[in-house]
């Protein structure tokens, strides 16, 4: 726009008006007020019909008009709005030739009439690219004086202002170039956080078209109070000077939280006021690549920690192994060995020089061991048996080791561990084993001959029990026979005496009675023997057997004493029977029960001379045993022979001149008889006083 | 002791190979008023037996040539002999020589000794047994 002011000194002396020219450039502060001070110095002093300076803000950049004099206002914007950066411009070939250029009427970019043509002259330093060019319309291709002399004067101040003023509608392109051209968000404000200039990022940040969506308004909205607060901040702050601090803002685009760090630079303005220059730079990466670093540090440490623990976990668990485990490099030097490797390969400086070479002795064998396996190349393995040395005692040690290489994840070889494995104790083992083995078959052969031994006696046993048995059945037959042939004469014996008696031969005179009485009692007295010792053999041979039936204690004695009535009668005793209450029926072996009292009895009869016998039943509960007592008032029993009467054959008299005959297998007898039934015979007796014989036996036998 | 009609007493067959025995049971038997006959062995008492067909047979079991219980076996498979009653007489007084005895058909069993009236009262019993028997 062309300022209207008038210059004071438009008609003044030629000197006087550069002068004045020169004073007012030196006012001017900004290009645009530079360039019309020019153009309307020079329409007044050239003079010109009319003038325009255009600059341009960097080279090669657009050219614009900042002012004009005798312009119409479609001329003027033609100029501003017709920059030209293509270089087959006629005003570009100026600004490249830096030379002053006359068009003719015919080649002017804006023919005005009256004029002879158009001059353009380049403005700028010397030497340095022009910024700008002045356009004059004059009469003639001759260059007005005074407008050289006002390009060479104000070009430079002219350069100055468009490529360092303050910032201006076109005066600052370049400089907004620049600053667009950081990344990072860049600002001038006031101290109170006013914006003043904002490059392209800042303005993404803090600036809002009035056609932008509101959540973009308001995030700038948000964005803009944080920042003039924290520039307010700064600025009060107490230090002049570079500030720095952090602000958390929104991206507008995206919504997301970003973290910048505020640089703030005190700075005056031209105008003389302190303004701010905030740079932003944006930290949100470099805040999560800290947090992320942190993290990865923290993942470090922990996994460091982890590996400590896992390598001690590793030394005890190595060093628990009771087999040397020895960890070697890739050149076979140790790196590590569990303790009892250590006993083998280390020895302590106060060990002796004896133990301090078995440890070489051990480390050479070893070292020749792995060369083995570093030499075979492909193997991943190498076994062998190795002779090490106990370094204390100096036993031999013979070691089983297997090598292994261990392998990196490329293949190469990162180290070597070797197992060991103490033969010495397998050796040992199997040494015993086969100590074991001998003395095991001598054991063998040992037991084979015990074996063989104890069959035979076995053997000899078994054929002793044939013979025993046969022995016994012999005895038995035996028994039997002689019972047989005893019995076969006695029959006709007692057969005649019994007819002799009963006087089928005739009358007999009282001596023949006598006499014959005499043969029959003997008779019959042999036949009891021969019962007797019968029932014995039958007892022993295990042929007498039990046959149980129900039957009453009152009617056996009942019968027992109809049997024994003639006896009785004879001696002439007071016999009788007593029945306990409640006498239960019993399920026994009735003949031998029988047998028992009936021997008893006569026995009692036998050994008592006077007085009286008693048959006494007896059971105390329900279920306890039954008794059956015969009491006699006789001769009684020593307690010397009272256990021995129950032997075979055994008798308290048995001198040839004994007083009671018998033989003496009666009790004996009984006493089997009773255990047959399950139950026992007893004896209770005084000497001279008499005697209790008692049978107790059970209401039913346990065997059958 | 009257005996009327001697042919009409019951005829006893005494079989002992032990003389003594069988004569003196035979002499008894007499004196108690049997008709007796006699055998010193098994096959003399069947031959008897078939024979004469006495009405009782005193059978000793221990015998030459056939033993008392084959003796009796055969008596009692034979249809004219099949009813006479047979004592067994022994002189084994084991157990289980009367179940033998039994088993063969004996219709008594005596143990030796045995006196001379015992006997008698025996054969006199099983013939009163056979008597009620014939008459029912």
């Amino acid at each position: 726009m062309v300022s209207p002011a008038p210059l004071s000194t438009a008609h003044a002396t030629s000197a006087d008006a550069r002068l004045a020219l020169a004073e007012q450039l030196l006012t001017c502060d900004a290009a645009q007020d530079c360039a019309r001070v020019v153009v309307e110095w020079l329409a007044v002093h050239a003079p010109a019909p009319a003038v325009a300076c255009l600059t341009r803000d960097e080279p090669g950049g657009k050219l614009g008009c900042l002012a004009s004099v005798g312009l119409s206002e479609d001329q003027h914007a033609s100029l501003t709005e017709a920059p030209n950066t293509d270089a087959e411009h006629p005003l570009a070939e100026v600004l490249s030739h830096a030379v002053p250029c006359f068009f003719p009427p015919e080649r002017a970019l804006i023919p005005i009439p009256g004029t002879g043509g158009l001059f353009a002259v380049p403005l700028g330093r010397e030497g340095a690219t022009p910024v700008g060019l002045l356009l004059i319309w004059v009469n003639g291709p001759t260059l007005p004086s005074e407008v050289a002399w006002v390009a060479a004067h104000a070009g430079p101040y002219l350069a100055k202002q468009v490529t360092s003023g303050p910032l201006g509608l076109g005066g600052g392109a370049l400089f907004r170039h620049i600053i667009d051209a950081v990344t990072d968000p860049v600002l001038l404000t006031d101290l109170d956080g006013r914006l003043r200039l904002a490059n392209a990022r800042a303005e993404s940040l803090l600036v809002a078209n009035p056609d932008a969506s509101d959540g973009r308004k308001r995030a700038v909205h948000l964005n803009q109070r944080v920042f003039t607060t924290a520039v307010a901040s700064t600025a009060r702050g107490p230090v002049p000077g570079v500030s720095w601090r952090e602000i958390p803002l929104v991206d507008p685009a995206e919504g997301l939280d970003l973290l910048f760090e505020l640089v703030g630079t005190r700075v005056y303005a031209p105008d003389g006021r302190e303004a701010m220059v905030s740079v932003l730079r944006n930290v949100t990466d470099l805040g999560r690549a800290t947090q992320a670093l942190g993290e990865s540090y923290r993942r470090l440490r922990a996994t460091e920690r982890e590996a400590r623990s896992e390598r001690h976990r590793l030394d005890r668990v190595l060093d628990s192994v009771a087999d040397p485990i020895i960890l070697s490099s890739p050149s076979g030097g140790a790196v590590m060995m569990n303790e009892p490797a250590e006993k083998l390969f280390t020895t302590s400086s106060e060990a002796g020089r004896a133990a301090q070479r078995r440890v070489r002795s051990n480390d050479a064998v070893f070292s020749s061991f792995l060369a083995n396996l570093l030499d075979t190349g492909g193997g991943p393995r190498w076994r062998g048996q190795l002779n090490l040395v106990d370094p204390a005692s100096g036993g031999t040690r013979p070691m089983e080791a297997v090598a292994t290489k261990v392998l990196g994840d490329g293949g190469e070889l990162t180290g070597i561990v070797t197992l060991f494995q103490d033969r010495g104790e397998a050796l040992e083992k199997a040494r015993l084993l086969e100590r074991l083995k001998e003395v095991s078959t001598l054991l063998e052969a040992r037991v084979q001959v015990a074996t063989a031994e104890l069959a035979e006696q076995n053997e000899k046993l078994r054929r002793q029990a044939i013979q025993l048995e046969q022995a016994s059945a012999a005895k038995s037959q035996f028994l039997a026979n002689m019972s047989h042939e005893f019995r076969t004469p006695l029959n006709a014996i007692l057969g005649y005496t019994n007819m002799l008696l009963q006087g089928v031969s005739g009358e007999l005179t009282p001596i023949q009675r006598r006499n014959l009485t005499r043969i029959d009692s003997n008779g019959r007295h042999l036949l009891e023997v021969i019962n007797e010792i019968l029932d014995i053999t039958r007892i022993e041979a295990g042929r007498m057997p039990l046959h149980l039936s129900d039957f009453g204690i009152p009617e056996l004695l009942q019968e027992v004493m109809a049997e024994m009535d003639p006896i009785i009668v004879r001696s002439k005793l007071a016999v009788s029977t007593h029945l306990g209450a409640k006498l239960p029926q019993v399920h026994s072996d009735r003949q031998k029960m029988k047998q028992v009292v009936l021997n008893l009895l006569s026995n009692a009869l036998k050994f008592t001379h006077e007085g009286s016998v008693k048959v006494s039943a007896e059971c105390a509960t329900p279920s306890s045993l039954l008794t059956i007592s015969v009491t006699d008032t006789g001769i009684g029993i020593d307690p010397a022979y009272q256990e021995k009467i129950f032997e075979d054959f055994q008798q308290v008299d048995s001198s040839p001149t004994r007083a009671y005959g018998g033989t003496g297998l009666g009790l004996s007898i009984c006493r089997r008889l009773a255990d047959m039934l399950g139950g026992r015979v007893t004896l209770q007796s005084i000497p001279g006083q008499g005697s209790t014989f008692t049978l107790h036996f059970p209401r039913r036998p346990r065997r059958t | 002791m009257t005996n009327p009609s001697p042919n009409l007493q019951p005829l006893v067959l005494v079989v002992d190979d032990y003389d003594d025995a069988r004569e003196m049971y035979a002499e008894y038997l007499e004196y108690s008023g049997f008709r007796v006959a006699q055998a010193r062995n098994g096959q003399e008492a069947l031959d008897q037996a078939f024979a004469l067909v006495p009405d009782i047979i005193l059978m000793d079991l221990s015998l030459p040539v056939i033993d008392g219980w084959e003796a009796t076996r055969q008596l009692k498979k034979d249809d004219r002999t099949r009813t006479i009653p047979v004592v067994a007489l022994t002189g084994h007084a084991l157990t289980g020589q009367s179940d033998e005895a039994r088993g063969a058909g004996c219709d008594s069993f005596v143990t030796k000794p045995c006196l001379p009236d015992e006997l008698v009262t025996e054969v006199r019993n099983l013939l009163a047994q056979r008597a009620v028997a014939a008459t029912r």
